[in-house]
Parts: structure tokens; sequence; C-alpha cells
């Protein structure tokens, strides 16, 4: 491929720009139906990009004593993890492409890279604070990751039984969630995505009322913007994975009814972890790790064993 | 032993909407000390109540707080009618109850909504808050303010209620009873909240008396102590009501009492409001002067039990006046509940006496230099006395002297 053609697609279509427009987008999804839930008005349309843009244009403060570069890079780190995820799932979805063999590891791989340029901004504040909060965030990245593993194993498995193939434009034709073993990974892999997104009930590295924002405290400005985006990047990237590979994807191919009804899972993903996330408070960090390695880790081990007799 | 790292919270912090500043100290996430550092929002109002004529003081303790704003003015009120044998019609107990609740349930709905809210359970909050406005619309429908109602004065109240506003009251009030139903469900049926706040900051009775803490922090554990009770004052001896007791001590027993309580208030209201119609007649004993004397008043606030003292010389303003909020005492139990906490916990916990500061605040000067503490109440009168020594030796005049060594 021609290389100007990938950093088009990288930066533009359906990178960063596209998948920046429809996080944003999906970010005033997030917060219409909470205000909603929570019985107030909400934010116009536009707010998100508002808020983005305008932390764009405000000044940036580096704390003192901190690695500067460390500190200003964090962000990008996660911003390009982000969009290397998104390009990798939206590659397999869109332009009739098969992707490479292993992309879904590869999108697993990166997508963990939003959460450590967290960890990696917040120790570089020097703040106890944000140290704080890094240091949940990296309890947290090690408790969820292997349940996530698990349970995006089993769309894996059942598509290489199916196809054998394990690229994801491959999984999106199959529909793992008809199964029981998909059923019981998909609820593993929604848990585990709440606390990847860092939304209530796993929103101990922010935690507003108890480390004022957390990891996030030192940063102003564009950094503080990069992070925003690349959360509400996160918000639709997280949820299309999903779809991809557990309901069977956006059947883009298919025309555009299809396709519209593909976004409506996602969208439909989107509502229940902002449901979730509206009702029910904050858990503690270590009561988040063992939900994950014990429950959740037990319930994504069955759903394996389910998945490897075929149910 | 591991690191010793300080946590923050304060001066100014999300988790509280007043300047205050808690040292958490901490090995990793968990707190192994606290120091409290208050006195950011001082305001001198004790000194500032002597010049101020009695009906003016009202107004005054009034704005302690924002909140306790009917609780301050009625044990000041009481204070004042305490020094001058001051008769109070029964119409106006009655009024004065009714504000009083009325104010409890709107306080412990505030709080449910902030726990909710330290918790990340912005939902709660929101929804608490939204039916808490129904309470400031029966507020302004009656005192004409949502908050600061002005309805205390010593001898009664500054307004009636009017007989065609009490359906209007009832119906809201009524209206109050599903959703506050729902929250009690949500919080003792919620499996989050139970693990959260469950065995969270727990208080046991004996600390409960040796810090001396009040209110739904000592009912919360099993300390069943209600100045409503144990020293009937306004209507509360003429209506028929339970103090919420819990037996565990910690934070999701102190809710439990909170709402509670807010069923028991709203049972006093309605009782009230009924009440009101068997009991014309004015409202005010309008007395016309406090003679000398002193007088104390206490009054059962939404935290606790506060406390005013008032001396009077015969003039028309206090000589001396001296109050004491609830959370005063309250505070200082956190240096008990948060030892050994996580830092997650110890928000929650630092919040679950319903702390108030501008209540609270006392000043203390120290020395930056060596951190010692200077300007103490002993050497501020040993100031005074001297001052006073040489303006007598000045102007020639004699009088007696206070022996400091004896005090």
């Amino acid at each position: 491929m021609n290389p100007a053609v990938i950093i088009l697609k990288a930066l533009i279509f359906p990178g960063l720009l596209f998948t920046a427009v429809l996080g944003l987008v999906t970010s005033w999804v997030d917060r219409f139906v909470t205000a909603r839930v929570q019985m107030r008005v909400g934010p116009p349309f536009l707010q998100p990009f508002y808020d983005v843009a305008k932390l764009m244009i405000k000044e940036t403060c580096v704390p003192a004593g901190g690695s500067t570069w460390l500190f200003l890079g964090a962000p990008l780190v996660g911003l390009s993890g982000v969009t290397l995820g998104a390009l990798v799932v939206w590659s397999a979805l869109l332009f009739g492409g098969r992707g490479f063999s292993g992309d879904v590891i590869v999108a697993l791989y990166v997508l963990t890279l939003p959460a450590v340029g967290v960890i990696l901004g917040s120790f570089a504040s020097r703040n106890p604070l944000a140290s704080l909060g890094g240091s949940r965030e990296m309890k947290l990245l090690l408790s969820y990751e292997l349940p996530l593993a698990l349970a995006v194993l089993v769309p894996v498995m059942q598509s290489y039984a199916a196809v054998q193939s394990i690229r994801l434009a491959d999984m999106a034709t199959q529909l793992p969630v008809a199964s029981v073993s998909g059923v019981l990974a998909l609820v593993v892999a929604i848990l585990c995505m709440q606390a990847k997104l860092t939304l209530v009930p796993f929103d101990a590295p922010e935690a507003e009322t108890e480390l004022t924002g957390g990891a996030y405290m030192e940063y102003s400005g564009p950094p503080l913007g990069l992070f925003k985006l690349t959360r509400a990047m996160m918000l639709v990237t997280m949820p299309l994975f999903l779809v991809t590979v557990f309901c069977g994807g956006l059947d883009v191919a298919d025309g555009v009814l299809p396709a519209l009804l593909g976004l409506l899972k996602v969208l439909g993903l989107v509502v229940v972890i902002v449901l979730i996330r509206n009702t029910a408070p904050r858990v503690r960090t270590d009561q988040a790790v063992r939900f994950f390695w014990g429950p959740v880790t037990l319930v994504a081990l069955v759903a394996v064993g389910l998945g490897m007799m075929g149910l | 032993m591991g690191k010793r790292t300080i946590i923050p919270i304060g001066p100014y912090h999300a988790l509280q909407e007043e300047p205050e500043f808690f040292k958490l100290y901490v090995e990793g996430e968990t707190v192994v000390g606290l120091d409290i550092e208050l006195g950011y929002n001082h305001r001198g109002i004790e000194k500032l109540s002597e010049s101020k004529t009695y009906e003016q003081t009202v107004f005054l303790v009034e704005r302690i707080c924002g909140i306790c704003s009917t609780s301050h003015p009625i044990a000041c009120v009481q204070a004042v009618e305490d020094a001058g044998g001051v008769e109070v019609p029964e119409r106006a107990l009655y009024i004065r109850s009714l504000i009083g609740e009325l104010e409890r349930v709107h306080s412990h709905m505030l709080w449910l909504g902030l726990a909710g809210h330290f918790l990340g359970f912005n939902t709660v909050w929101m929804w608490v808050w939204r039916y808490r406005e129904e309470l400031l619309n029966i507020m302004e429908l009656v005192t004409g303010n949502r908050n600061h109602y002005a309805m205390m004065k010593p001898g009664g109240v500054r307004r009636d209620i009017k007989d065609e506003d009490i359906p209007t009251i009832r119906k809201t009030l009524d209206g109050l009873h599903g959703p506050l139903e729902l929250f009690r469900d949500a919080v003792s049926d919620d499996p989050i909240i139970h693990a959260r706040l469950k065995g969270v900051g727990v208080l046991t009775p004996e600390q409960i008396v040796d810090y001396g803490a009040l209110g739904p922090t000592a009912r919360a554990s099993g300390v069943d102590i209600d100045v409503r009770r144990d020293h009937p004052h306004a209507a509360y001896g003429l209506v028929d009501w339970n103090v919420v007791t819990a037996t565990h001590g910690d934070v999701f027993d102190k809710a439990v009492v909170r709402i509670g309580e807010m069923f028991e208030s709203m049972k006093i209201i309605e009782q009230c409001l009924a009440k009101l119609k068997s009991s014309p007649g004015p409202v005010d004993s309008n007395p016309k002067e406090i003679p000398p004397g002193e007088g104390i008043g206490h009054y059962e606030a939404p935290r606790g039990e506060v406390f005013h003292y008032i001396r009077s010389d015969g003039s028309n303003r206090p000589a001396r006046h001296k109050v004491r909020a609830p959370s005063f005492m309250n505070v200082l139990t956190d240096r008990e509940a948060v030892l050994g906490a996580t830092v997650a916990d110890a928000t929650i916990i630092l919040a679950a006496v319903d702390p108030c500061y501008c209540c609270t605040e006392r000043m203390a000067a120290r020395d930056v230099a060596t951190g010692e503490r200077v300007l103490t109440s002993r050497e501020l009168i040993r100031l005074s006395q001297a001052k006073t020594e040489q303006l007598k030796k000045e102007l020639g005049a004699e009088g007696p002297r206070l022996n400091l060594e004896a005090m």
C-alpha cells in the first residue's frame, strides 16, 4: 500500500480525525443520557467539541520538578494508542479489506496504551494525588486485562473453528453472542470495558471527590485536551471493538441500512455503559481488583470452557 | 514501616465546599495519621454579637451556617428567653418545631445527596437534591426565603403560618413520602453501597462519649442522645415522635439514622400542622427588655446539639454570647474513624459526620518559624490586663484586678 494512503488513513479517515469526531459525539451521548437519568437538561450537541477546542487554546502548566518530556509525551502515548486501535478495527470493517492475521491481538494490545499514557503522565506530575491515581490505574489495568483477553478468546475460538481465521474482518461475520459462551464473554467484556474507560463504578483513578481528578490533576491546556480526546475516542472505539468481535460488526458491505443498524449496536453498548455508570457508586481499588480476578475471571474461564465445548 | 506521604484534602478540595484542611498521612493507600486544620473562615461571630441588639443577634447567628440556618436562631432565642424569663406562645412553639424539622429534612437530604456524590453516585445526588427543592419551595412559601428564613425572634416567631398555605404544604410533603422511601430502599438494597459503607469508619460508643460527639454521629453508634427529647423545648414535648438509633457506628448506620430521622421529622411536621389549627392566638410575646442574668439555649440541629449561652447586663445587647456548634465535637472523631482506612474510604468517613466548618471555626495563631502556638487566650488576657494597668496608671484610676494565676 502507498505510504501516503496509510498516513491519510491514520490521520484522517478512519483514524484520528474521524474517530475523534465520532468519539466526541459519543461523549455527547454519554453526557446527554447521564443528564436525562439525573433529571437534568444536558449539554448542547456541540458541547464536547467546544470543551476540547477551548482546552487547545489554554495555557499549559508543567509542574516543577517533574519530567517535562514524559509529562507532555504521556497524552500522545494514549492518543496514538487509541488512534492505532481505531484504525485497526475500522480497517477490518470498512473498505472491504480483510486486515491481517492476528489483528485482534494488535487491537487489544494498542488499546491498553491510553491507560499506560495516564499512568506515565500521573507519575510524571510529581503530585501525591496524581501518583495515587496512577497507582490505582495500574492496579486496575492489571486486574481487567486478564478477563478481557479471556473473554475475547471465546469469539476468537469460534471464528477459528468456523473460518480458520482470527482476523477481525472474519470475526465480524460470526455472531458469537448467539451462543451461551458468547453471552457470558460479552458480559465480562462489558465490565472490563467499563474499567478500561475508568467509568463509575471503576473510576477510582480519577475519583473527583477523593483525588480531584487524580491522574489528570496537574494537566491543563492542550495536554489535558488530548487526554479528554483520548477518553472520548476510547468511548467509541471500545464499544466498536466489542461489536466487531461479539455482535457481528457493522455490515458496511451490505448497504447503508445494515451499517446504520450496526452503528445502533455500538450506540446500544454505549448506553449500557452509561446506565451502569449512573446506577452504581464507586468501588474501592481493592474491591475492583478482587472483583476482576475473582468472579469476573471465573465467568470468563467458564465462557472459554463452554466455547471449547462449542456451546 | 513504609514511607509516609501526606495526601492533602484541602484547603480547597472537591470533597467539601468549604475551606478546611485535612492532612492524611498515608503509607501506600492506608491512612496512618490525620491532622485537622481549620480557621480559614473565622468571622468572630461571638464578638460581633456583642455589638448587636438581641433582635439583630438572631439574624447574625442565622448566618453562622447556611444549612442549620434555623437551628442557631432557635438556640439563640431560647438562650435570650432563658436569661429574661420570657414566655413564648404555644402557636409559636409549634411553628418553631415545624420550621426546625423542615430544615432537618432538607439538611439530611443535602447530606444524602452529597454522600452519593462523594461515592461517585451522582444520580443519587441529583435525584435527592431535586426533591429537596420541593422542601425549599415550602420554605419560600412560608418564610419568603429558601434558606435563612429569619423566622425566630426572642419571644416567638416573626411570621405566622397562614391557614391557606397549610394544604399546599401538606400536599408537597405527601408527595415527598414516595421519593424518601425510594431513597431508603435504594440505600438499603444496593450491594455496592453495602460494600462501600458497611464496617467503614466505625466509632464505638466509648469513642463517642470520649469525644463528646453529638447528633446522628452519636446515635449511629447506639448512644441514645437527643436534646429534643432529653431537654424538651419548642413543641417537641407536645408531639409524638421517636429518636432513631443504630448500633454499628459505621458510615452505613449514619446514613440509616439520617434517613430514619427524615421520616420522624415528617411525622413531627404533620402533627405540628394539625396542632396549628387548634392553637390560635399570637405568635409573639414581644418582650420589651432582658434583665441582667444569663441563659442557655440548645437545639438539636441536623448535625447534633447546638448550644448558645447569653449573658445579659440589662442593656439591649448581649454582654457575652457563646456558641458551640455540633460539628466542633463531631469533626474531631475523624481522628479515630479514619485510622487504618484507605484513602478511598477516608473521604466518605470525613464526610460522614456531615461536617460544617463555618460553624466550627476557631482561631489559633502560630509562629510560622517554630510552629508553636502564640497569642493563646491566657496571653491575650495578660496583654489586655497590661493595657488596662497602663491606662489606669495614665488616668490615675483604681479598680479590681483579676487574678490570672488562679484561673
